[in-house]
């Protein structure tokens, strides 16, 4: 044990994990920091703190169209995700049949594969159908990326679910949905809001699907993306860009918590009863 | 199930046997996966077909000639543009997969042997900033590598330069710096997850029977772990070299990758069956580099033992 501290020892290993943090964390930081600078141009010495950039923001007709675009691609494809990845999921922890694993690897498979390949098969694809682009599609292409989150952060709540639960649920003369309803569902509630919001996340940080699968609205990313091209666009840009960084901090930060209630809830039930 | 099956009379044998079969827990598994399935299938597996069977045709201005050919696949790998995308393509993500692994191990090692009680918080620290949005951390990078920008204002102003310093952004040391940061969290999962697996009475054995620390962890602790390593280092290899977003506001005319070529074919270029070729070109060289990647990392763990 002590030979095992002294090899990297605990301290210069400390150090590193803290500037590792540093280097994780600092480059994103320079946003908030120049979105309240009065300065149009990023860079040191800050000039003043002003909020002008934000106030900016409520009084441009596209951003705000884009904003709701956005919600409404991100509350469509984190529902359908989930839907999709709690089927997949409760298959993947409570059946074993063959070819289970084959089909498991295939549906996180987008987590792997380069997002430009991912979102130009299907734009072939949607062309070849004569489908009209449009956040449609955009939601059809977030929902596919969206399903493996969901799926890790599901099959972590339901791991461990002990069966034995719904078993006297059924013995003790409840029916499949009542069982359903009033044993299986509180015990994964939080997984499943957890993955609801990790794919709300994802879909509206999401850009390279959206880019190549919208007709002409825009969501958020691809709004700032078109705004990257005028310099002077750049504080609104690092404004929004900020309040995009909050969200899914926020967002993430509540999805983490639900998922490790989940996690805790379904294992002590399990250990109780095991 | 089966028990109400045998007792069935043979009337309603059939029926009761295609019911235990229904409820079967094969059949049953596979019921409930085959709407995700089938998602997968028709917006993955069908798209990618249909991309492979575009890489053998031909574009006529707006009509597609559907005679097979090897044409594009000639131009994706001979002409000089092509091929020179290609090469940088995998050398940058071959860099970044290296880097990003270099750099994530020991902070796996810190968590998973140091991290004690917080071990999940340290893993949520290191992750959280991954959760935020991908275009907007490529953009921070541009706003601190610019020609006006934080790294060269910041440099000034503390005396080191004269004037900006125009050699940080746009070509594609800038690319392998932007992307090993963005995917910085995505490599320390594989590998913690990997760590935790060492049996750390392995460790101590190898310590009681007299090897120093360093050669306990060079011959148990990381050849252990070398799976670990291996899917750290697939898990970004193969994403980025694909990356469209880093290459283009930060790459400049030096940095630009097999992606933006692509993304131009179905764009202004219009010739889908070269760009469906390029990908397909792209997605089997990474395949081959990311096997070879793992028969070396094999073979250095087989020399460590």
């Amino acid at each position: 044990m002590t030979a095992r501290s002294r090899f990297l020892p605990g301290g210069w290993l400390s150090a590193y994990a803290f500037l590792y943090i540093v280097f994780l964390y600092l480059p994103v930081i320079f946003l908030p920091i120049f979105s309240i600078n009065t300065a149009p141009t990023p860079k040191f010495p800050l000039t003043g703190f002003t909020l002008q950039w934000y106030e900016d923001l409520p009084r441009t007709p596209a951003l705000l169209d884009a904003a709701w675009n956005s919600l409404i691609v991100g509350v469509s494809a984190s529902v359908l995700a989930t839907v999709l990845g709690i089927l997949a999921a409760r298959s993947i922890t409570r059946y074993r049949y063959p070819g289970r694993r084959a089909i498991n690897g295939l549906i996180m498979a987008p987590l792997v594969l380069p997002e430009v390949i991912v979102a130009i098969s299907m734009l072939l694809v949607m062309l070849q159908l004569g489908l009209s682009l449009s956040l449609f599609t955009v939601v059809l292409g977030h929902v596919l990326v969206c399903i493996p989150y969901s799926m890790t952060v599901l099959t972590s709540g339901f791991e461990g679910f002990d069966r034995s639960l719904e078993e006297a649920s059924a013995d003790l003369g409840e029916s499949a949905f009542g069982t359903f309803r009033r044993v299986t569902l509180p015990m994964v509630a939080p997984a499943i809001i957890s993955s609801l919001l990790v794919c709300f996340t994802i879909s509206l940080d999401e850009f390279i699907i959206a880019f190549f699968l919208t007709g002409t609205e825009a969501t958020l990313p691809i709004y700032i993306w078109g705004q990257l091209r005028f310099a002077s666009k750049l504080p609104g840009v690092l404004a929004l860009g900020t309040l995009l960084l909050v969200a899914s901090f926020l967002l993430m930060t509540i999805a983490e918590i639900l998922r490790r209630r989940a996690a805790r809830r379904t294992q002590n039930e399990g250990g109780l009863y095991a | 199930m089966t028990a109400a099956a045998e007792g069935a009379p043979p009337l309603r044998m059939t029926r009761a046997r295609r019911n235990a079969l229904l409820q079967s827990e094969p059949v049953q598994g596979f019921a409930l996966i085959s709407p995700t399935f089938l998602y997968a299938l028709i917006l993955l597996v069908l798209p990618i077909l249909v991309v492979i069977a575009h890489s053998f045709w031909t574009q006529h201005y707006l009509t597609i000639d559907r005679t097979f050919t090897l044409e594009n696949y000639r131009v994706a790998l001979t002409e000089p543009i092509y091929r020179d995308l290609l090469w940088r393509s995998l050398y940058i993500s071959l860099t970044v997969s290296f880097f990003t692994v270099l750099l994530a191990y020991p902070i796996a090692y810190f968590i998973s042997f140091h991290g004690g009680r917080h071990k999940s918080l340290w893993l949520f620290l290191i992750t959280i900033p991954f959760w935020t949005s991908y275009l907007l951390r490529v953009m921070s990078w541009k706003v601190i590598l610019g020609y006006n920008g934080v790294l060269n204002s910041g440099l000034m102003g503390l005396g080191i330069i004269d004037e900006p310093s125009t050699a940080l952004l746009y070509n594609s040391s800038a690319v392998i710096i932007t992307l090993t940061h963005a995917w910085a969290a995505f490599a320390i999962l594989p590998i913690f997850v990997s760590l935790e697996k060492v049996d750390r009475t392995l460790v101590e054995a190898a310590t009681d029977l007299g090897d120093g620390p360093l050669r306990s962890f060079l011959r148990v602790t990381l050849p252990l772990s070398a799976p670990g390593i291996i899917s750290a280092a697939l898990i970004v290899m193969i994403p980025t070299v694909g990356d469209y977003v880093t290459p283009k506001l930060v790459g400049g005319k030096d940095g630009v990758m097999i992606a933006n070529a692509i993304q131009a074919q179905f764009g202004k270029a219009a010739n889908w069956p070269l760009g469906a070729a390029l990908s397909v070109t792209t997605m089997l060289i990474v395949s081959l580099m990311a096997g070879a990647t793992v028969l070396i990392i094999r073979a250095l763990q087989r020399m460590a033992r």
